[in-house]
Protein backbone atom coordinates (compact mmCIF):
# COMPACT_ATOMS: atom_id res chain seq x y z
CA UNK A 1 0.00 0.00 0.00
CA UNK A 2 1.57 3.24 -1.18
CA UNK A 3 1.31 6.39 0.93
CA UNK A 4 2.13 9.90 -0.27
CA UNK A 5 3.99 11.82 2.45
CA UNK A 6 2.88 15.48 2.57
CA UNK A 7 6.17 17.05 3.70
CA UNK A 8 8.71 14.67 2.16
CA UNK A 9 6.65 14.78 -1.10
CA UNK A 10 7.42 11.20 -2.00
CA UNK A 11 5.26 8.10 -2.19
CA UNK A 12 6.45 5.08 -0.20
CA UNK A 13 5.16 1.70 0.88
CA UNK A 14 3.35 1.96 4.22
CA UNK A 15 4.23 -1.60 5.30
CA UNK A 16 7.92 -1.03 4.66
CA UNK A 17 7.79 2.01 6.98
CA UNK A 18 5.94 0.01 9.63
CA UNK A 19 8.59 -2.72 9.44
CA UNK A 20 11.42 -0.20 9.58
CA UNK A 21 9.85 1.41 12.65
CA UNK A 22 9.38 -2.00 14.26
CA UNK A 23 13.00 -3.00 13.74
CA UNK A 24 14.32 0.24 15.18
CA UNK A 25 11.82 0.10 18.08
CA UNK A 26 13.01 -3.40 18.94
CA UNK A 27 16.61 -2.22 19.21
CA UNK A 28 15.50 0.85 21.13
CA UNK A 29 13.74 -1.27 23.74
CA UNK A 30 16.58 -3.76 24.03
CA UNK A 31 19.51 -1.41 24.30
CA UNK A 32 18.09 1.93 25.35
CA UNK A 33 19.44 3.59 22.24
CA UNK A 34 17.03 5.84 20.36
CA UNK A 35 17.80 4.10 17.09
CA UNK A 36 18.31 7.39 15.27
CA UNK A 37 21.73 6.29 14.05
CA UNK A 38 19.95 3.46 12.21
CA UNK A 39 16.68 5.00 11.09
CA UNK A 40 18.11 8.19 9.57
CA UNK A 41 20.41 6.37 7.11
CA UNK A 42 17.65 3.83 6.36
CA UNK A 43 15.11 6.56 5.55
CA UNK A 44 17.61 8.33 3.29
CA UNK A 45 18.28 4.99 1.61
CA UNK A 46 14.58 4.49 0.72
CA UNK A 47 14.45 7.96 -0.86
CA UNK A 48 13.28 10.34 1.88
CA UNK A 49 15.10 13.71 1.65
CA UNK A 50 17.88 13.85 4.25
CA UNK A 51 16.55 16.88 6.12
CA UNK A 52 13.10 15.30 6.45
CA UNK A 53 14.68 12.00 7.54
CA UNK A 54 16.68 13.69 10.30
CA UNK A 55 13.77 15.77 11.63
CA UNK A 56 11.17 13.02 11.42
CA UNK A 57 13.33 10.38 13.05
CA UNK A 58 13.74 12.76 16.01
CA UNK A 59 9.95 12.79 16.30
CA UNK A 60 9.77 9.00 16.03
CA UNK A 61 12.43 8.58 18.73
CA UNK A 62 10.27 10.62 21.14
CA UNK A 63 7.45 8.08 20.81
CA UNK A 64 9.56 4.92 21.01
CA UNK A 65 11.49 6.34 23.99
CA UNK A 66 8.27 7.16 25.87
CA UNK A 67 6.97 3.67 25.18
CA UNK A 68 10.27 2.19 26.39
CA UNK A 69 10.72 4.39 29.44
CA UNK A 70 7.25 3.55 30.81
CA UNK A 71 8.19 -0.12 30.99
CA UNK A 72 11.40 0.87 32.80
CA UNK A 73 9.50 3.11 35.25
CA UNK A 74 7.37 0.15 36.25
CA UNK A 75 10.47 -1.91 36.91
CA UNK A 76 12.03 1.04 38.79
CA UNK A 77 15.07 1.12 36.54
CA UNK A 78 15.06 4.87 35.85
CA UNK A 79 17.39 7.09 37.86
CA UNK A 80 15.37 10.33 37.75
CA UNK A 81 17.89 12.71 39.41
CA UNK A 82 20.62 11.41 37.09
CA UNK A 83 18.21 11.76 34.14
CA UNK A 84 17.53 15.39 35.05
CA UNK A 85 21.26 16.22 35.29
CA UNK A 86 21.87 14.57 31.90
CA UNK A 87 18.87 16.42 30.46
CA UNK A 88 20.11 19.85 31.54
CA UNK A 89 23.42 19.08 29.85
CA UNK A 90 21.60 17.69 26.82
CA UNK A 91 19.53 20.81 26.19
CA UNK A 92 22.63 23.03 26.47
CA UNK A 93 24.47 20.73 24.07
CA UNK A 94 21.58 20.63 21.56
CA UNK A 95 21.38 24.43 21.48
CA UNK A 96 25.13 24.67 20.78
CA UNK A 97 24.91 21.79 18.31
CA UNK A 98 22.23 23.50 16.21
CA UNK A 99 24.56 26.48 15.78
CA UNK A 100 27.42 24.19 14.75
CA UNK A 101 25.11 22.38 12.34
CA UNK A 102 23.97 25.60 10.64
CA UNK A 103 27.56 26.81 10.44
CA UNK A 104 28.64 23.55 8.76
CA UNK A 105 25.71 23.73 6.37
CA UNK A 106 26.78 27.21 5.32
CA UNK A 107 30.17 25.72 4.43
CA UNK A 108 28.44 23.01 2.35
CA UNK A 109 30.22 20.11 4.02
CA UNK A 110 27.59 18.93 6.46
CA UNK A 111 27.13 15.49 4.85
CA UNK A 112 30.79 14.64 5.05
CA UNK A 113 31.17 15.83 8.63
CA UNK A 114 28.07 13.94 9.73
CA UNK A 115 29.38 10.76 8.08
CA UNK A 116 32.85 11.23 9.53
CA UNK A 117 31.58 11.82 13.04
CA UNK A 118 29.37 8.73 12.70
CA UNK A 119 32.36 6.62 11.66
CA UNK A 120 34.67 7.98 14.37
CA UNK A 121 32.18 7.81 17.24
CA UNK A 122 30.57 4.52 16.29
CA UNK A 123 33.99 2.97 15.61
CA UNK A 124 35.54 3.98 18.93
CA UNK A 125 32.50 3.17 21.06
CA UNK A 126 31.61 -0.05 19.26
CA UNK A 127 35.21 -1.28 19.41
CA UNK A 128 35.70 -0.52 23.10
CA UNK A 129 32.36 -2.02 24.06
CA UNK A 130 32.96 -5.15 22.06
CA UNK A 131 36.39 -5.82 23.60
CA UNK A 132 35.17 -5.11 27.11
CA UNK A 133 32.01 -7.21 26.97
CA UNK A 134 33.71 -10.18 25.25
CA UNK A 135 36.29 -10.14 28.05
CA UNK A 136 33.49 -10.00 30.63
CA UNK A 137 31.72 -13.00 29.08
CA UNK A 138 35.01 -14.95 28.91
CA UNK A 139 35.68 -14.28 32.59
CA UNK A 140 32.17 -15.38 33.50
CA UNK A 141 32.56 -18.61 31.45
CA UNK A 142 35.94 -19.50 32.96
CA UNK A 143 34.23 -19.54 36.34
CA UNK A 144 36.34 -16.76 37.82
CA UNK A 145 34.83 -14.05 39.94
CA UNK A 146 32.99 -11.33 38.01
CA UNK A 147 35.10 -8.47 36.84
CA UNK A 148 35.67 -5.96 39.56
CA UNK A 149 35.16 -2.56 37.98
CA UNK A 150 37.52 0.15 39.03
CA UNK A 151 35.45 2.14 41.49
CA UNK A 152 37.67 5.14 41.87
CA UNK A 153 39.06 7.34 39.14
CA UNK A 154 39.32 11.05 38.41
CA UNK A 155 35.51 11.25 38.29
CA UNK A 156 35.42 10.84 42.06
CA UNK A 157 37.79 13.68 42.78
CA UNK A 158 35.46 16.41 41.45
CA UNK A 159 33.35 18.74 43.63
CA UNK A 160 29.52 19.21 43.68
CA UNK A 161 28.81 15.65 44.76
CA UNK A 162 25.28 14.35 44.66
CA UNK A 163 23.61 11.13 45.76
CA UNK A 164 21.99 9.03 43.02
CA UNK A 165 20.12 6.42 45.01
CA UNK A 166 18.77 4.25 42.18
CA UNK A 167 22.23 3.93 40.69
CA UNK A 168 23.87 3.55 44.09
CA UNK A 169 26.31 6.32 43.27
CA UNK A 170 27.69 9.31 45.14
CA UNK A 171 29.51 11.36 42.52
CA UNK A 172 29.97 14.91 41.29
CA UNK A 173 27.30 16.29 38.89
CA UNK A 174 30.01 17.62 36.56
CA UNK A 175 30.73 14.34 34.67
CA UNK A 176 27.05 13.52 33.95
CA UNK A 177 26.49 17.16 32.95
CA UNK A 178 29.43 16.92 30.53
CA UNK A 179 28.11 13.63 29.15
CA UNK A 180 24.73 15.34 28.64
CA UNK A 181 26.29 18.27 26.77
CA UNK A 182 28.27 15.93 24.50
CA UNK A 183 25.15 13.87 23.76
CA UNK A 184 23.05 16.97 23.05
CA UNK A 185 25.75 18.28 20.73
CA UNK A 186 25.87 15.02 18.79
CA UNK A 187 22.08 14.81 18.77
CA UNK A 188 21.81 18.12 16.96
CA UNK A 189 24.77 17.66 14.61
CA UNK A 190 24.16 14.01 13.71
CA UNK A 191 20.37 14.04 14.01
CA UNK A 192 20.21 11.19 16.50
CA UNK A 193 19.02 10.68 20.08
CA UNK A 194 22.58 10.03 21.22
CA UNK A 195 21.87 6.89 23.25
CA UNK A 196 24.73 5.03 21.60
CA UNK A 197 27.15 7.56 23.09
CA UNK A 198 25.33 8.02 26.39
CA UNK A 199 24.88 4.33 27.27
CA UNK A 200 28.61 3.46 27.12
CA UNK A 201 29.52 6.75 28.82
CA UNK A 202 27.16 5.95 31.70
CA UNK A 203 28.53 2.43 32.04
CA UNK A 204 32.24 3.08 31.67
CA UNK A 205 32.63 6.68 32.84
CA UNK A 206 29.94 7.06 35.50
CA UNK A 207 29.91 3.35 36.49
CA UNK A 208 26.13 3.15 36.59
CA UNK A 209 24.55 -0.33 36.75
CA UNK A 210 23.67 -1.48 33.20
CA UNK A 211 19.99 -2.13 34.03
CA UNK A 212 19.53 1.47 35.20
CA UNK A 213 21.46 2.91 32.27
CA UNK A 214 18.87 1.93 29.65
CA UNK A 215 15.85 3.50 31.38
CA UNK A 216 17.71 6.65 32.37
CA UNK A 217 19.10 7.13 28.87
CA UNK A 218 15.60 6.73 27.37
CA UNK A 219 14.29 9.33 29.83
CA UNK A 220 16.87 11.89 28.73
CA UNK A 221 16.43 11.08 25.03
CA UNK A 222 12.67 11.85 25.16
CA UNK A 223 13.26 15.48 26.06
CA UNK A 224 16.33 16.14 23.93
CA UNK A 225 14.64 14.72 20.80
CA UNK A 226 11.40 16.59 21.60
CA UNK A 227 13.47 19.77 21.73
CA UNK A 228 15.18 19.04 18.39
CA UNK A 229 11.83 18.08 16.81
CA UNK A 230 10.46 21.50 17.72
CA UNK A 231 13.58 23.22 16.39
CA UNK A 232 13.31 21.37 13.06
CA UNK A 233 9.54 21.92 12.79
CA UNK A 234 9.76 25.66 13.39
CA UNK A 235 12.92 26.51 11.43
CA UNK A 236 13.07 24.07 8.50
CA UNK A 237 9.47 22.73 8.30
CA UNK A 238 10.90 19.26 7.77
CA UNK A 239 8.95 17.12 10.26
CA UNK A 240 6.66 14.80 8.29
CA UNK A 241 3.95 13.78 10.71
CA UNK A 242 2.49 11.08 8.45
CA UNK A 243 5.92 9.46 8.05
CA UNK A 244 6.49 9.77 11.79
CA UNK A 245 3.12 8.18 12.56
CA UNK A 246 3.85 5.09 10.44
CA UNK A 247 7.31 4.70 11.98
CA UNK A 248 5.85 5.24 15.46
CA UNK A 249 3.15 2.58 15.09
CA UNK A 250 5.80 0.06 14.09
CA UNK A 251 8.28 1.45 16.59
CA UNK A 252 6.18 1.41 19.77
CA UNK A 253 5.28 -2.24 19.22
CA UNK A 254 8.93 -3.08 18.57
CA UNK A 255 10.01 -1.18 21.68
CA UNK A 256 7.66 -3.17 23.92
CA UNK A 257 8.94 -6.46 22.55
CA UNK A 258 12.52 -5.21 22.79
CA UNK A 259 12.20 -4.16 26.44
CA UNK A 260 11.00 -7.67 27.34
CA UNK A 261 13.81 -9.35 25.42
CA UNK A 262 16.32 -7.00 27.05
CA UNK A 263 15.05 -7.85 30.53
CA UNK A 264 15.67 -11.58 29.93
CA UNK A 265 19.19 -11.21 28.59
CA UNK A 266 22.42 -10.90 30.47
CA UNK A 267 24.02 -7.46 30.54
CA UNK A 268 27.21 -8.74 28.84
CA UNK A 269 25.25 -10.34 26.01
CA UNK A 270 23.30 -7.12 25.47
CA UNK A 271 26.53 -5.17 25.28
CA UNK A 272 28.12 -7.56 22.77
CA UNK A 273 25.07 -7.32 20.53
CA UNK A 274 24.91 -3.54 20.74
CA UNK A 275 28.65 -3.34 20.04
CA UNK A 276 28.27 -5.52 16.93
CA UNK A 277 25.36 -3.42 15.68
CA UNK A 278 27.27 -0.18 16.21
CA UNK A 279 30.32 -1.62 14.42
CA UNK A 280 28.18 -2.82 11.49
CA UNK A 281 26.70 0.64 10.91
CA UNK A 282 30.17 2.17 11.29
CA UNK A 283 31.61 -0.26 8.73
CA UNK A 284 28.88 0.49 6.20
CA UNK A 285 29.42 4.25 6.49
CA UNK A 286 33.21 3.87 6.31
CA UNK A 287 32.94 1.79 3.12
CA UNK A 288 30.67 4.43 1.57
CA UNK A 289 33.28 7.08 2.30
CA UNK A 290 36.21 5.04 1.01
CA UNK A 291 34.84 3.38 -2.13
CA UNK A 292 34.36 5.36 -5.29
CA UNK A 293 30.64 6.09 -5.66
CA UNK A 294 28.95 5.00 -8.89
CA UNK A 295 27.60 8.48 -9.45
CA UNK A 296 30.01 11.25 -8.52
CA UNK A 297 27.35 13.92 -8.84
CA UNK A 298 24.44 14.53 -6.52
CA UNK A 299 21.45 16.84 -6.89
CA UNK A 300 19.83 18.60 -3.97
CA UNK A 301 16.90 20.91 -3.79
CA UNK A 302 15.49 23.20 -1.06
CA UNK A 303 18.74 22.77 0.83
CA UNK A 304 18.09 19.04 1.34
CA UNK B 1 -16.11 48.39 -38.87
CA UNK B 2 -14.46 47.24 -42.01
CA UNK B 3 -11.08 48.60 -40.88
CA UNK B 4 -11.40 46.69 -37.61
CA UNK B 5 -11.91 43.40 -39.43
CA UNK B 6 -9.03 44.26 -41.69
CA UNK B 7 -6.82 44.97 -38.69
CA UNK B 8 -7.78 41.70 -37.03
CA UNK B 9 -6.99 39.74 -40.11
CA UNK B 10 -3.66 41.48 -40.40
CA UNK B 11 -2.80 41.04 -36.71
CA UNK B 12 -3.68 37.36 -36.56
CA UNK B 13 -2.43 35.77 -39.72
CA UNK B 14 -4.44 32.64 -40.09
CA UNK B 15 -2.07 29.74 -39.56
CA UNK B 16 -2.20 27.27 -42.33
CA UNK B 17 -2.23 24.44 -39.82
CA UNK B 18 -3.36 24.83 -36.23
CA UNK B 19 -3.25 22.51 -33.20
CA UNK B 20 -6.39 21.68 -31.28
CA UNK B 21 -5.60 19.57 -28.22
CA UNK B 22 -6.91 18.35 -24.91
CA UNK B 23 -5.78 16.29 -21.93
CA UNK B 24 -7.33 13.34 -20.16
CA UNK B 25 -7.26 15.50 -17.01
CA UNK B 26 -6.11 19.02 -16.30
CA UNK B 27 -6.19 18.69 -12.53
CA UNK B 28 -4.27 16.12 -10.51
CA UNK B 29 -5.14 15.73 -6.84
CA UNK B 30 -2.44 14.37 -4.55
CA UNK B 31 -4.28 12.29 -1.99
CA UNK B 32 -2.81 10.09 0.76
CA UNK B 33 -2.75 7.07 -1.56
CA UNK B 34 -1.37 8.94 -4.60
CA UNK B 35 0.90 6.64 -6.56
CA UNK B 36 1.76 8.44 -9.76
CA UNK B 37 -0.54 9.26 -12.63
CA UNK B 38 -0.78 8.93 -16.37
CA UNK B 39 -1.73 11.85 -18.55
CA UNK B 40 -3.15 11.26 -21.99
CA UNK B 41 -2.49 14.12 -24.40
CA UNK B 42 -4.37 14.07 -27.68
CA UNK B 43 -5.44 16.42 -30.40
CA UNK B 44 -5.91 17.18 -34.07
CA UNK B 45 -4.51 19.50 -36.69
CA UNK B 46 -6.97 21.98 -38.14
CA UNK B 47 -6.30 22.85 -41.79
CA UNK B 48 -7.63 25.36 -44.21
CA UNK B 49 -5.49 24.29 -47.11
CA UNK B 50 -4.92 20.89 -48.61
CA UNK B 51 -2.17 18.70 -47.19
CA UNK B 52 1.41 19.42 -48.17
CA UNK B 53 3.84 16.77 -49.22
CA UNK B 54 6.34 16.72 -46.35
CA UNK B 55 4.99 14.76 -43.37
CA UNK B 56 3.99 16.60 -40.21
CA UNK B 57 5.71 15.86 -36.89
CA UNK B 58 4.59 16.51 -33.32
CA UNK B 59 6.73 17.35 -30.26
CA UNK B 60 5.09 17.44 -26.83
CA UNK B 61 6.72 18.66 -23.62
CA UNK B 62 5.43 18.46 -20.07
CA UNK B 63 7.27 20.59 -17.58
CA UNK B 64 6.91 20.76 -13.79
CA UNK B 65 7.52 23.83 -11.58
CA UNK B 66 11.03 25.31 -11.79
CA UNK B 67 13.44 24.85 -8.93
CA UNK B 68 16.84 26.16 -7.98
CA UNK B 69 18.96 23.06 -7.51
CA UNK B 70 22.46 22.38 -6.25
CA UNK B 71 24.61 19.93 -8.19
CA UNK B 72 27.63 18.68 -6.25
CA UNK B 73 30.58 16.64 -7.43
CA UNK B 74 32.64 14.31 -5.28
CA UNK B 75 36.33 13.69 -5.63
CA UNK B 76 38.92 11.90 -3.59
CA UNK B 77 40.46 13.88 -0.73
CA UNK B 78 42.94 11.87 1.34
CA UNK B 79 41.29 8.48 0.74
CA UNK B 80 37.78 9.83 1.35
CA UNK B 81 35.19 10.76 -1.24
CA UNK B 82 33.89 14.22 -0.46
CA UNK B 83 31.95 16.97 -2.23
CA UNK B 84 34.58 19.25 -3.67
CA UNK B 85 32.75 21.23 -6.33
CA UNK B 86 29.23 22.58 -6.53
CA UNK B 87 27.17 24.45 -9.10
CA UNK B 88 23.87 26.12 -8.45
CA UNK B 89 21.50 25.70 -11.37
CA UNK B 90 19.09 28.65 -11.39
CA UNK B 91 16.14 27.00 -12.98
CA UNK B 92 15.61 23.33 -13.52
CA UNK B 93 12.13 21.85 -13.90
CA UNK B 94 11.16 19.42 -11.15
CA UNK B 95 9.78 17.18 -13.88
CA UNK B 96 10.37 17.28 -17.62
CA UNK B 97 9.19 14.97 -20.34
CA UNK B 98 9.70 15.29 -24.09
CA UNK B 99 7.70 13.03 -26.40
CA UNK B 100 8.16 13.17 -30.15
CA UNK B 101 6.72 11.49 -33.19
CA UNK B 102 10.18 10.63 -34.55
CA UNK B 103 13.91 10.92 -33.84
CA UNK B 104 14.45 14.28 -32.16
CA UNK B 105 17.27 15.36 -34.48
CA UNK B 106 14.96 14.93 -37.47
CA UNK B 107 11.78 16.48 -36.13
CA UNK B 108 13.38 19.57 -34.58
CA UNK B 109 16.16 21.85 -35.77
CA UNK B 110 18.79 23.27 -33.40
CA UNK B 111 17.61 26.84 -33.89
CA UNK B 112 14.00 26.00 -33.13
CA UNK B 113 15.12 24.09 -30.06
CA UNK B 114 17.03 27.15 -28.84
CA UNK B 115 14.12 29.45 -29.53
CA UNK B 116 11.45 27.36 -27.82
CA UNK B 117 13.64 25.64 -25.18
CA UNK B 118 12.29 22.22 -26.02
CA UNK B 119 14.93 19.61 -25.15
CA UNK B 120 15.78 18.96 -21.51
CA UNK B 121 19.18 20.61 -21.91
CA UNK B 122 17.55 23.82 -23.17
CA UNK B 123 14.81 23.75 -20.52
CA UNK B 124 17.47 23.98 -17.80
CA UNK B 125 18.93 27.42 -17.25
CA UNK B 126 22.35 27.50 -15.66
CA UNK B 127 23.91 30.91 -15.47
CA UNK B 128 25.71 32.68 -12.68
CA UNK B 129 27.75 29.58 -11.92
CA UNK B 130 30.99 30.20 -10.01
CA UNK B 131 33.87 31.24 -12.22
CA UNK B 132 36.25 28.53 -11.05
CA UNK B 133 34.00 25.80 -12.39
CA UNK B 134 34.97 25.54 -16.01
CA UNK B 135 33.09 22.37 -16.84
CA UNK B 136 29.57 23.72 -16.30
CA UNK B 137 28.14 21.58 -19.15
CA UNK B 138 29.40 18.50 -17.31
CA UNK B 139 27.37 19.49 -14.23
CA UNK B 140 24.24 20.07 -16.30
CA UNK B 141 24.71 16.70 -18.03
CA UNK B 142 25.05 15.10 -14.58
CA UNK B 143 21.84 16.79 -13.41
CA UNK B 144 19.99 15.37 -16.41
CA UNK B 145 21.56 11.92 -15.92
CA UNK B 146 20.66 11.76 -12.22
CA UNK B 147 17.09 12.92 -12.79
CA UNK B 148 16.61 10.63 -15.82
CA UNK B 149 17.65 7.76 -13.55
CA UNK B 150 14.95 8.80 -11.09
CA UNK B 151 12.29 9.07 -13.84
CA UNK B 152 11.99 12.82 -13.32
CA UNK B 153 13.32 13.61 -16.79
CA UNK B 154 12.14 11.60 -19.76
CA UNK B 155 12.97 11.69 -23.43
CA UNK B 156 10.65 9.48 -25.45
CA UNK B 157 11.37 9.63 -29.14
CA UNK B 158 8.64 8.15 -31.28
CA UNK B 159 6.16 8.02 -28.41
CA UNK B 160 3.69 10.36 -30.12
CA UNK B 161 1.57 8.51 -32.64
CA UNK B 162 0.34 10.57 -35.58
CA UNK B 163 -2.48 9.37 -37.81
CA UNK B 164 -3.05 10.65 -41.30
CA UNK B 165 -1.03 13.76 -40.35
CA UNK B 166 -4.10 14.94 -38.48
CA UNK B 167 -4.73 13.07 -35.25
CA UNK B 168 -2.04 12.63 -32.62
CA UNK B 169 -1.84 11.23 -29.12
CA UNK B 170 0.64 10.24 -26.45
CA UNK B 171 0.61 9.38 -22.78
CA UNK B 172 3.11 10.56 -20.18
CA UNK B 173 3.73 8.80 -16.88
CA UNK B 174 3.96 11.12 -13.90
CA UNK B 175 6.01 9.66 -11.03
CA UNK B 176 4.68 9.24 -7.50
CA UNK B 177 7.07 11.82 -6.04
CA UNK B 178 5.29 14.69 -7.75
CA UNK B 179 5.83 18.26 -6.61
CA UNK B 180 2.83 20.55 -6.22
CA UNK B 181 2.40 23.32 -8.78
CA UNK B 182 1.45 24.11 -12.35
CA UNK B 183 2.65 21.69 -15.01
CA UNK B 184 2.94 23.23 -18.44
CA UNK B 185 2.05 21.19 -21.50
CA UNK B 186 3.39 22.43 -24.83
CA UNK B 187 2.57 20.93 -28.19
CA UNK B 188 4.62 21.85 -31.26
CA UNK B 189 3.79 21.00 -34.86
CA UNK B 190 6.92 20.78 -36.92
CA UNK B 191 7.70 20.24 -40.53
CA UNK B 192 11.28 19.75 -41.75
CA UNK B 193 12.50 20.77 -38.28
CA UNK B 194 10.62 24.06 -38.23
CA UNK B 195 7.89 24.84 -35.71
CA UNK B 196 4.80 25.79 -37.64
CA UNK B 197 2.32 26.00 -34.80
CA UNK B 198 2.28 25.63 -31.04
CA UNK B 199 -0.30 25.16 -28.34
CA UNK B 200 0.06 25.23 -24.58
CA UNK B 201 -2.05 24.48 -21.58
CA UNK B 202 -1.60 23.81 -17.88
CA UNK B 203 -2.19 20.88 -15.55
CA UNK B 204 -2.80 21.87 -11.94
CA UNK B 205 -1.21 19.50 -9.44
CA UNK B 206 -2.47 20.04 -5.92
CA UNK B 207 -2.46 18.31 -2.58
CA UNK B 208 -5.98 17.77 -1.25
CA UNK B 209 -7.60 16.66 2.00
CA UNK B 210 -5.29 15.49 4.77
CA UNK B 211 -2.17 16.09 2.66
CA UNK B 212 -3.16 19.71 2.09
CA UNK B 213 -4.12 20.26 5.74
CA UNK B 214 -0.80 18.92 7.07
CA UNK B 215 1.31 20.77 4.52
CA UNK B 216 -0.39 24.11 5.18
CA UNK B 217 -0.26 23.63 8.96
CA UNK B 218 3.43 22.73 8.86
CA UNK B 219 4.30 25.87 6.92
CA UNK B 220 1.89 28.40 8.39
CA UNK B 221 1.59 27.26 12.02
CA UNK B 222 4.89 25.43 12.55
CA UNK B 223 4.81 25.72 16.33
CA UNK B 224 1.35 24.15 16.58
CA UNK B 225 2.35 21.53 14.02
CA UNK B 226 5.45 20.66 16.07
CA UNK B 227 3.41 20.38 19.26
CA UNK B 228 0.87 18.22 17.44
CA UNK B 229 3.64 15.89 16.21
CA UNK B 230 5.00 15.59 19.75
CA UNK B 231 1.55 15.02 21.25
CA UNK B 232 0.94 12.30 18.70
CA UNK B 233 4.27 10.71 19.58
CA UNK B 234 3.44 10.89 23.29
CA UNK B 235 -0.03 9.38 22.92
CA UNK B 236 1.25 6.61 20.64
CA UNK B 237 4.13 5.78 22.99
CA UNK B 238 1.93 5.73 26.08
CA UNK B 239 -0.89 3.90 24.27
CA UNK B 240 1.36 1.10 23.07
CA UNK B 241 2.85 0.68 26.53
CA UNK B 242 -0.62 0.54 28.13
CA UNK B 243 -1.93 -1.84 25.48
CA UNK B 244 0.97 -4.24 25.99
CA UNK B 245 0.55 -4.17 29.75
CA UNK B 246 -3.11 -5.00 29.31
CA UNK B 247 -2.32 -7.83 26.88
CA UNK B 248 0.45 -9.38 28.97
CA UNK B 249 0.15 -8.34 32.61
Amino acid sequence: MQVYLPIAEVSVNAFMLLGLGGLVGLLSGMFGVGGGFLITPLLIFIGIPAAVAVATSANQIVASSISGVLAHFRRRTVDLPMGMVLLVGGLIGAAIGMRVFNWLRAMGQVDLLVSLSYVVFLGIIGGLMFIESVNAIRRARSGGRPAQRRRHNWVHALPLKMKFRTSGLYISVIPPLMVGVLVGLLAAVMGVGGGFVMVPAMIYLLHMPTKVVVGTSLFQIIFVTAFTTMLHATTNYTVDVLLALLLIVGGVIGAQVGTRIGARMKAEQLRVLLALLVLAVCGKLAIDLLLQPEELYSVSWRGF
Amino acid sequence: MRWLVALLIWAVPAAAEEVVADLSQNRISITADFDGSEILIFGAVKREEPLEGVPLEVVITLSGPSQTVMVRRKSRVAAIWANTAAVEVDRAPSFYAVATSGPLSQVLSQTEDLRHRITTRRAIRAVGAPQEVLDLPEFVRALIRVREGAGQYQLREGAVSVREQTLFSTSIELPANLVEGNYEVRIFLTREGHVINAYDTVIYVQKVGLEKFLYVLAHERPFIYGLMSLALAGVAGWGASAAFRWLRP
